[in-house]
């Protein structure tokens, strides 16, 4: 962060973000991935040279966004919703075990 | 001239003087597609039983005489756009065989002009790429030169209508991805206005910068793509219910009282010199034919490329969490508990830029860090937007460089994330801003084509097109490509 020898980001910031992700990541992959961040977020820092103090956020590309009446349409069968999942039951989608 | 060269205005007024049918249009673009995508690799699939069925339809409704200017035509779509009940992978792994349950907008308005979709283009893994090097499935290859990138993320797209392998294609641009492929194969691709396309069926990848547009030979055929595709739709919260003017009816060919407006910040050491001085002739071409030229100045352009590198990521972060082993596609072998069944899916669905950009976006967002990076940001965007509403005072279009070198060759920039990130330079700005933005050829350096970024007013999409149309006309690009594909 322009401090001599300071990384933007550490190994151990990478694990970290990697879990929030669920991410899966070998050692190489998180190595590799600090080396490639490190240098990303040094560029993205020059962000800091710019004065915003007074500037809103961009929100909305245009305005806000339009409202729509909340009334039931018809929608994807539950077969057709289904239709792509690697795992179901009884029109339900399947996955491995939650609760130990 | 076989069929597959024509354009689109071309091959309609053919068809409907019944001097060619669209099935023996369809019929010489799918030979054109055997002969030459073993080499070129634009495709993903091609699905000739659908494409002569909608060809014979096109046919039967020609001869009832209730022709559009698309009806008949083929048109390739990139492949993060869903087509019911045929595979859309997003050049994923994760999506390797998601059969989309409906249908995007896009392709309904297609259906709807009786165009005939003949196939997916191949794309950089969930659009993320300046090359299609990132793709999960394989490597599009420039049809100007071989041995380099098509552009990115919608080179599939801009390498089919370059090779002259279908007629038309639809991409998408989150930060130049039609505008800088249509720039290295020579072609003219178009974003429109953010909003002006329902995104409706479109995969998400950045949702307040994705945008579907066409590619085509010219800019008659992208203004005749963009009227088929633009409008409303109450699916798409984020679309446009702007009136859609005929894009077509602007293209005149007269520049007289278009003021041109050139940001000074984008003509800047760094640039290709072949590519500056194309840009730099084609300034004059359009002052001959009668336009003003203005300076103007972007003065947060130096900041765009930080500002998409960290919005699209974080959009992109939370999009792609629904990549879970659970709804659709992919789903690791092997997991004791559903945490561990989530990371080893990912870890193997996923490529390394598609995690880069999940890494990314997940710590800008992240507590500690989200004031600092995305709502900065966040911020910076404004200025940008407000940057390009002060040039709008003093011009009606921008002429820019669509990217700062033509293609380059594949695998130069594959280990280097941040030099590939480059290549969007003066792309991505027009994204942040929601502005449209056509890239139309403007010479050559050597084999390889050079691309000139026309930027408008939002929602002033028929400026765009009626000065990159005059433009064309005047320098001829396009009949330079067209020689050399024969």
């Amino acid at each position: 962060m322009g401090e001599k020898g300071k990384m933007a980001i550490t190994k151990k910031e990478v694990e970290k973000i990697a879990r929030l992700s669920r991410l899966g990541m070998s050692e190489e992959e998180k190595d590799m991935f600090t080396k490639q961040l490190d240098t990303i977020l040094e560029y993205v820092n020059k962000l800091k040279e710019v004065d915003v103090s007074s500037v809103d956020e961009s929100r909305n590309v245009w305005k806000t966004m339009p409202h729509r009446d909340d009334a039931v349409k018809p929608s994807l069968s539950v077969d057709d919703a289904l239709s792509n999942a690697p795992d179901k039951s009884k029109g339900h989608f399947k996955v491995p075990r939650i609760i130990e | 001239m076989n069929l597959n060269e024509l354009t689109a205005h071309e091959l309609s007024e053919k068809l409907k003087k019944g001097e060619t049918t669209s099935v023996e249009v369809v019929s010489s673009v799918l030979k054109r597609i055997k002969d030459v995508d073993a080499k070129i690799n634009a495709f993903l699939l091609v699905d000739e039983e659908s494409a002569v069925t909608q060809a014979k339809k096109a046919d039967e409704r020609i001869q009832k005489k209730q022709a559009g200017p698309l009806t008949g035509i083929p048109v390739a779509v990139k492949d993060n756009m869903c087509i019911k009940g045929q595979t859309t992978t997003c050049g994923s792994r994760i999506l390797f065989n998601f059969k989309p349950p409906y249908e995007a907008a896009v392709v309904e308005k297609l259906r709807s002009e009786g165009a005939v979709i003949i196939g997916k283009t191949n794309m950089d893994e969930f659009a993320m790429g300046s090359s299609t090097e990132n793709s999960a499935f394989k490597k599009t290859s420039n049809p100007c030169d071989l041995n380099c990138i098509p552009g990115g993320s919608s080179g599939g797209s801009a390498a089919a209508v370059s090779a002259d392998e279908t007629i038309l294609a639809l991409g998408s641009d989150t930060g130049g991805s039609i505008r800088q492929p249509a720039a290295c194969c020579g072609v003219v691709g178009m974003k429109p206005t953010y909003g002006r396309v329902s995104r409706f069926g479109l995969v998400a990848f950045a949702s307040s910068l994705d945008q579907i547009g066409p590619f085509a030979k010219d800019v008659r055929d992208c203004a005749a793509l963009l009227n088929a595709i633009s409008g409303p739709d109450n699916r798409d919260s984020t679309s446009a219910t702007e009136p859609v003017p005929d894009y077509t009816s602007h293209l005149d060919g007269n520049l007289k009282n278009v003021k041109i407006g050139l940001p000074e910040e984008y003509f800047i050491e760094g640039i290709d010199p072949d590519v500056r001085k194309a840009v730099d002739s084609a300034v004059q071409v359009m002052e001959k034919s009668g336009a003003k030229i203005v300076k103007v100045s972007l003065p947060m352009t130096q900041y765009c490329l930080a500002v998409y590198y960290i919005i699209a990521p974080a959009e992109a972060s939370s999009n792609l969490a629904r990549y879970d082993g659970v709804h659709y596609g992919y789903r690791t072998q092997k997991s004791e508990n559903i945490i561990e069944m989530y990371m080893k899916t990912r870890q193997e669905g996923f490529g390394a830029e598609v995690k880069r950009r999940i890494m990314l976006g997940t710590y800008v967002l992240s507590s500690g860090y989200y004031e600092a990076y995305y709502k900065r940001a966040l911020k910076v965007r404004t200025l940008i937007r407000e940057d390009f509403k002060k040039a709008f005072e003093k011009a009606d279009v921008l002429v820019t460089p669509t990217s700062p070198t033509p293609a380059f060759r594949l695998g130069e920039k594959t280990s280097d994330p941040l030099q590939m990130y480059l290549s969007d330079i003066f792309t991505v700005s027009l994204n942040l801003a929601g502005l449209p933005g056509i890239s139309i050829p403007c010479g050559f350096k050597g084999n390889l084509p050079v691309g000139l970024q026309i930027t408008g007013k939002p929602f002033d999409e028929a400026a765009v097109l009626k000065t990159a149309y005059a433009y064309e006309q005047a320098a001829g690009w396009h009949m330079k490509r067209r020689q050399e594909s024969r």
